[in-house]
């Protein structure tokens, strides 16, 4: 399919995030090793970003007027390799070369190693004060470049992030929109279980946010969300994006034991049959 | 603003031949480069008045941020300000800069290689009474062991400024240690600082002192008591421990038989550390390592305190006497 970078057409987004999904469960298994069910549930929302809102030039990865991609939950790396493949950043080949020794695909993103990659990430909850430095500096410019960070709700235990929350929201920065890939489940189980965050919207209102809750498959209701988060002034904006952990194949969704484990060749398989690919 | 009374008292802001905390050094000088500097912007964590970023926040408020107490916030958020081509100073005391923030400091700053230039203030046992909490003895380590991050310790305020200098041209992630207390001058006139070189006063026949930070005074000072007793110390400025100037240890390796470290830090991985870790490698010769030893700082004044650890002139020269065949 021909890439369209800023298409607001939901059905075309709809099949660039089904592609990420398969470029995502490809790579993993050709891999052998790495993060399943948090890229999958991030897709949605990822393909959103890359291919209808945040302006971006493949071709000049650090083009100054650029909008800002700030992965902060870095252990979904395969769902931003597979945007930046699918957008042009790099060769769509190339993802097969994921973890492997000597590669730009870093196990967990980095900025010096592959361009596209705002900034290296991987150890959780520090990427949101990081995208709200990218805010404080293009405000202190004058440019209308936005800033985005991918949070994780297993993620949302760390206590950085609510340092930033609190920035964010002292210096009023309302270029930055913050999204929860709140998918219910980290390495040991529920988020409910092993650290319950909630009420989590409430806390985020409760350090001056605004809050969008909304269904993060349903890439309608994300479109309008990133528009309306544009529209906010004088405070930062979250969306809160209730996802399924493995979301697009059936036999790791809801599954948290999928956080950390590829899929075995006979699973990507059925993943590739579920996501309609060719089975190549 | 203190800085600017400063400047006014002396009618200089090179500091040259002045008694200066390196702090209020940092203060007025930052002044200067932002005034130079658009991109210049600085951040703290509640400690503006102490590690003296105040004099900046009033100077340009739109390009000063305080992140409140939450130092990891500090580092991730100068990180940030970095991407956009800015030139973050994030300025708080020396424990919690690298310590706190540690893996920020690695992960964030460290391992993206971002232009962050960590100035931290308050290191060492001259913190003083606040005592242990607050005192870094450990902060040399735990910055020269990550991978890419500049190391920098000045004597005195006029290495202080010029060290500032130098480190706004660079680009690259940079840990500064300052202090709190006033220190003597001991730089020459016309000295230069430049990243990764060394300062050698002398080499010494009997024993050469390798010593960073204020603990260069003490070490010129060592160096006259043994001077009168017949004994050939010399003295070398490590200011900048990360990247260490080989060249010039080698040189003193190659005169001294014996080669002192001093510092006011622990003995542990710091300026000692790296110097024997250097000489074991390429020049195996005796060292012999001043400063605190396995334990924590405590209560005190200044002077008190570098007593009771073994920090002054006198152990130097001590250690030196006793050792010298």
């Amino acid at each position: 399919m021909q890439t369209i970078l800023n298409s607001r057409d939901i059905g075309y987004l709809e099949e660039m995030a089904r592609e990420m999904r398969i470029e995502i469960v490809r790579m993993l298994e050709k891999s052998g090793s790495g993060h399943t069910g948090g890229s999958l549930s991030a897709a949605d929302i990822v393909s959103a970003l890359y291919f209808y809102k945040m302006r971006h030039r493949p071709e000049d990865p650090k083009w100054v007027g650029r909008d800002r991609f700030v992965l902060s939950k870095g252990h979904a790396a395969p769902v931003l390799y597979a945007a930046l493949a699918l957008s042009g950043y790099m060769d769509r080949s190339m993802l097969c070369s994921l973890r492997k020794l000597n590669c730009p695909l870093q196990g967990h993103p980095s900025s010096k190693m592959l361009a596209g990659v705002e900034v290296s990430t991987g150890s959780l909850g520090q990427g949101l004060s990081i995208a709200n430095g990218m805010a404080l500096g293009l405000r202190l410019d004058k440019r209308d470049s936005r800033v985005y960070c991918l949070l994780g709700d297993g993620e949302s235990q760390e206590g950085q992030v609510w340092e930033a929350a609190m920035s964010a929201a002292h210096y009023k920065l309302d270029n930055i929109c913050a999204i929860l890939d709140s998918n219910g489940l980290q390495i040991d189980g529920k988020v409910s279980d092993v650290m319950n965050i909630e009420p989590v919207e409430d806390k985020w209102k409760a350090f001056g946010w605004h809050t969008l809750p909304i269904d993060g498959h349903n890439m309608k209701a994300i479109a309008d969300a990133l528009d309306a988060a544009e529209k906010v002034k004088e405070k930062p904006c979250i969306i809160i994006a209730k996802t399924i952990k493995g979301k697009g194949v059936s036999i790791f969704e809801g599954k948290a034991e999928y956080h950390g484990l590829a899929p075995t060749a006979a699973e990507l398989d059925v993943a590739i049959k579920e996501l309609g690919g060719n089975g190549k | 603003m203190a800085s600017r009374d400063q400047e006014q008292k002396t009618g200089r802001t090179d500091f040259a031949g002045e008694a200066v905390a390196t702090r209020d050094v940092y203060g007025a000088t930052l002044i200067e480069l932002g005034e130079k500097n658009e991109n210049i912007v600085v951040l703290d964590a509640d400690l503006s008045g102490s590690t003296k970023t105040k004099g900046f926040s009033k100077a340009f408020p739109e390009r000063f941020f305080n992140m409140g107490i939450s130092e990891q916030d500090l580092v991730g958020t100068a990180g940030g300000l970095s991407l956009t081509g800015k030139i973050p100073f994030a300025s708080t005391f020396a424990i919690f800069e690298s310590g706190r923030a540690w893996e920020q400091v690695r992960q964030t700053i460290g391992y993206s290689s971002l232009n962050v230039k960590l100035v931290a203030t308050h290191s060492g046992l001259t913190v003083g009474e606040d005592g242990a909490s607050h005192q870094a003895l450990e902060d040399i380590t735990l910055m020269r062991v990550i991978p890419g991050l500049t190391v920098i310790v000045p004597a005195d305020g006029y290495e202080t400024k010029q060290a500032l200098d130098a480190i706004t041209e660079y680009k690259g992630p940079v840990y500064m240690r300052l202090g709190r207390s006033k220190v003597p001058p001991v730089m020459p006139e016309g000295y230069e600082f430049r990243i990764g070189r060394a300062h050698t006063f002398s080499l010494g026949n009997d024993a050469t002192i390798v010593a960073t930070g204020i603990m260069v005074s003490a070490a010129l000072k060592a160096r006259d008591i043994l001077a009168k007793e017949g004994i050939d110390a010399g003295v070398i400025n490590m200011s900048t421990i990360k990247p260490l100037d080989g060249e010039s240890l080698l040189a003193a390796a190659r005169k001294s038989r014996l080669i002192v470290t001093a510092e006011e830090h622990s003995i542990i991985g710091g300026l000692g550390g790296a110097v024997s870790e250097f000489l074991s490698e390429n020049c195996p010769v005796r060292v012999l390592r001043i400063g605190t030893k396995d334990t924590f700082g405590r209560s005190g004044s200044p002077d008190e305190l570098l007593k009771e650890y073994g920090l002054t002139a006198d152990n130097i020269s001590d250690t030196i006497r006793r050792n010298n065949r």
